[in-house]
């Protein structure tokens, strides 16, 4: 059965380096420059986060986050990126990608948020385990960073990426606090099915009325306009 | 017997709040003249009771209604200071009630709010606590809201009932923290405020508070500016009752607050920023009222000027109180409450005569007015007597009022302390300013609108009101030769009111006959005035009949060296008189051009062109253009960035949330560092 999560043991070093990988992959969606890319990293990320969610089950004695790891794996890690491809085929979207921001200033950003997430969270939870406190702070990251997707990228597709991206932080502090029901893990990914659908439906709609998902069109159909 | 006062007076103001509801219940047709019929007799009731109080030394008594919000039952009590602004309110109320049977139905609309008025402003006399103090002063609030929106289909009304709800908010505003901070923890009452007058920022505060609170709706400067459109708007008898009684209640709530609940233990520049702010708005007052062109406005700035002469008494007697000058303050005080007891006279007979002018000549414009006396004799002869009090001509009643307040201030460098002797002799300086001003107002009034010959055929066809707005008009003139005969009489039956403010009465001071700026020595004796201006009345007018031919003719009226009239107007055209606009011209360019901003354009017709030649005059009152002006750029600003906010893209929408949140984890982590 399950190894202590105290410091120093393999289990510890295990799902840290999971939650750190769902982190790096966040960093990778901040600079892709292809539509593509972009949707198979996410997918990369859901992978190793339902792969953190199994170590978790299997450290934890935990069953119930098997299913939130094949929940995971199965909507995120495959159902979604092959739905998002199929949408890029069908709409025709330019797959070329720009951001307000550039590489460089993305990254220092988000650096700069991982660094404001440590200082928040470590200072806030000296009484929790260790690998709770570090692994809040590294789910509190991947959130910042896909807001931070939201608003750097212009289109409507990048843009519910960064928000599914945010929501796989959410699910890796989920799975990472010992004893959390499973009923909110559930919930949160039916959540995100269903915004999937709704955004899939909005897409087409978009797209029918500006031939692209480029938001600024949006702008100019605000409703009541000055 | 005398305990019997307060319920009667509770009962009073219970009656007239319900004679609203009555007066509904009685259908459009009937509802006005039910309204003014029951308010009438209620008034006189009240009025009654009031003088019963006073004379019969203004015993205080306090009554505990059992209503009210959960566990804050009403208080109401009767002493002598509300006893004195009864009076007032109720001869007032009486006076406009008995005009408003003169209505020939046109304010039949808003009839129900007239008793509700009244009883606003009657509970707020009563009020013994910060409740129901704020609650009648609301009531007065709202019912004058809809009373002023009679008219209500003139553009001009509407902006100016919504200029006055404007700032009847801020005074609510204002005034309901005041009251809260003067309680002790959650019990609102009087008597347990004065066990614990504020200190150290609080007493400020109040003192902040309470002078924007009361003071916006008293029409202190520089919060005036509803005043002037306000009274225009509102039918004759409300403008009456909204000048002659709602400022001197919202004075009473100043005078309770500062010289009641905040103790007698208070420093003396208390007084400091009431003789400042009062002296600015005499000046403002009395110059606008010398320049505006519509009756009741005029009307209207010599109430702002009148507010800031009894503000200058009233700062005055806080700060003699302070120094332990009882002497000095019972003068202040006095002369304060003596020239508010005027003013509420004779400015409620003239918005009255204003408002039955403004029906018979169907304008309230100057410069279409004129000769009125010829159609109106005997409201002219009534408005004489109010138009005296308005110049202080003694012995009228305003020249009673303003030699007192003047015999105070000019003892007022005796406060001691070089601040406070420039202080009385720059307020001297300008109250004599002010003084003159509103002589000079008074002569433009009588001489444009009264005199001189009609400017319109509507002008020419005015006739007299009918008996019920004569009978009050006249009553009030009788009042108010009352008062201006015997100022000392009327002194003495004010006494307890001084004697609570101040803690000493006035008895040193006031004779029966006369009053006397310092105890025991000669004073003004009114009486003796009169009689000696009688007789050389009398005098002039025997040696004119005596020396002159008798018979009586008339000749053309000087025309103001305008040449020869054409054939179709024999004396002449009526509008080449000597108009409003044309007698404010002097003041107009010696004072104005600088206090008031006052610009003349003339705009002359190009050799040929057939349209007459027009002279433009821009007036700006300061307040207007230097605090009202900057508050409204303040809030289309903080409304544009609202406009902004809500029109943000998507990304920027986000962008905005995103930084809050970090700004906020930032300051989160800030704070665990520290």
């Amino acid at each position: 059965m399950g190894g202590h999560l105290a410091f120093g043991t393999f289990s510890y070093d295990a799902a840290h380096l999971l939650g750190g990988g769902v982190l790096v992959l966040s960093f990778v969606l901040l600079y892709q420059r292809r539509l593509t890319a972009v949707i198979n990293t996410y997918a990369l990320q859901a992978v190793v986060l339902s792969a953190a969610a199994a170590w978790q089950a299997w450290v934890q004695d935990a069953p119930h986050l098997y299913l939130t790891a094949g929940i995971t794996l199965a909507a995120k890690g495959i159902a979604i990126p092959l739905g998002m491809h199929r949408i890029v085929r069908q709409l025709q979207v330019n797959r070329s990608l720009e951001s307000a921001l550039g590489i460089f200033p993305s990254m220092a950003i988000g650096v700069g948020l991982v660094t404001l997430s440590i200082l928040v969270v470590l200072p806030v939870t000296p009484q929790a385990q260790t690998l709770t406190r570090e692994e809040l702070a590294l789910a509190l990251s991947v959130v910042l960073m896909g807001l931070l997707m939201m608003i750097t990228r212009r289109t409507a597709m990048t843009q519910v990426l960064g928000f599914m991206s945010l929501e796989n932080g959410l699910i890796l502090a989920a799975v990472s606090v010992a004893g959390m029901p499973l009923v909110v893990e559930l919930s949160v990914a039916v959540l995100v099915l269903l915004a999937f659908a709704v955004f899939g439906v909005f897409f087409f709609r978009i797209r029918d009325r500006f031939d692209s998902l480029h938001l600024d069109n949006l702008d100019r159909v605000g409703g009541m306009h000055r | 017997m005398i305990a019997l006062l307060l319920p009667a007076l509770a009962v009073v103001v219970t009656l007239l709040l319900a004679l609203g509801l009555a007066s509904v219940a009685a259908g459009p047709g009937r509802q006005g003249r039910l309204a003014s019929r029951g308010s009438l007799l209620l008034c006189a009731l009240g009025g009654l009771l009031a003088v019963v109080q006073l004379l019969s030394g203004a015993e205080a008594s306090s009554l505990s209604l059992g209503i009210g919000l959960p566990g804050l039952p009403l208080h109401l009590a009767l002493d002598g200071l509300s006893a004195a602004f009864m009076l007032l309110l109720m001869l007032t109320g009486a006076a406009a009630a008995a005009a408003a049977l003169d209505d020939h139905g046109q304010y039949d609309s808003t009839a129900p709010f007239f008793p509700v008025f009244l009883g606003g402003m009657a509970l707020t006399l009563l009020a013994a606590d910060g409740f129901a103090l704020v609650l009648g002063f609301e009531v007065m609030s709202l019912a004058s809201f809809a009373l002023v929106l009679t008219n209500h289909r003139d553009a001009e009304v509407r902006a100016a009932a919504l200029l006055y709800i404007g700032m009847a908010g801020l005074g609510a505003m204002c005034l309901i923290p005041c009251m809260a901070l003067l309680a002790v923890g959650a019990d609102f009452t009087f008597a347990a405020m004065r066990t614990h007058p504020p200190e150290g920022w609080r007493a400020l505060a109040v003192l902040v508070l309470v002078l924007v609170g009361a003071g916006s709706k008293a029409g202190l400067a520089p919060l005036h500016v509803w005043l002037p459109p306000a009274h225009a708007a509102a039918p004759g008898h409300v403008s009456a009752l909204m000048s002659g009684a709602m400022t001197k209640i919202a004075l009473y709530v100043l005078i309770r607050v500062l010289f009641d609940l905040c103790g007698p233990a208070q420093p003396m520049g208390w007084g400091a920023p009431l003789v400042l702010l009062g002296a600015l708005g005499a000046v403002l007052g009395g110059l606008r009222a010398n320049m505006e062109g519509d009756v009741k406005t005029v009307l209207a700035s010599s109430t702002v000027e009148h507010i800031g002469l009894i503000a200058i008494g009233l700062g005055f007697a806080l700060a003699a109180r302070a120094a332990d000058l009882p002497g000095l303050a019972t003068l202040a005080f006095g002369g304060a409450l003596l020239h508010a007891l005027a003013h509420g006279m004779f400015k409620a007979l003239l918005f009255l005569a204003a408002g039955a002018t403004q029906h018979a000549a169907g304008t309230r414009r100057l410069d279409r007015l004129g000769g009125l006396i010829h159609g109106m004799p005997k409201t002219t002869a009534l408005v004489l007597v109010g138009a005296a009090g308005l110049a202080a001509l003694p012995p009228s009643a305003g020249f009673a009022g303003e030699w007192t307040l003047f015999q105070a201030v000019l003892a007022a460098p005796r406060l001691g302390g070089l601040g406070w002797q420039v202080l009385a002799c720059v307020a001297a300086a300008l109250m004599a300013l002010a003084a003159a001003l509103a002589a000079s107002a008074a002569v433009r009034l009588i001489g444009v609108a009264y005199l001189g010959r009609p400017r319109t055929p509507r002008a020419a066809a005015a006739t007299d009101p009918g008996q019920p707005m004569l009978a009050a008009l006249a009553g009030l003139a009788g009042a108010s030769l009352l008062v201006g005969l015997f100022p000392g009489a009327a002194l003495r039956l004010l006494g307890p009111a001084v004697q609570q403010a101040v803690g000493t009465g006035v008895v040193g001071h006031v004779g029966w006959l006369t009053i006397s700026p310092q105890a025991d020595t000669a004073g003004y004796t009114a009486p003796a005035l009169a009689v000696v201006l009688g007789l050389a009345g009398g005098l002039v007018y025997f040696i004119v009949r005596r020396w002159t031919v008798s018979g009586e003719r008339r000749g053309p009226a000087w025309d103001c060296g305008f040449g020869d009239p054409p054939n179709w107007l024999p004396f002449g055209d009526p509008v080449t008189q000597y108009g409003g606009a044309s007698f404010a011209q002097p003041l107009r360019r010696a004072l104005a051009t600088s206090l008031m901003q006052a610009r003349e354009t003339v705009d002359m017709p190009l050799p040929g062109e057939t349209r007459p030649a027009h002279m433009k005059v821009r007036l700006r009152d300061p307040a207007d253009q230097y605090l009202f002006a900057l508050i409204g750029s303040w809030r289309s600003r903080v409304s544009h960035f609202a406009d902004f906010m809500q029109f943000l893209t998507i990304r920027s929408t986000l962008a905005v949330m995103f930084c809050a949140l970090l700004i906020l984890m930032a300051a989160v982590a800030a704070l665990e560092q520290l």
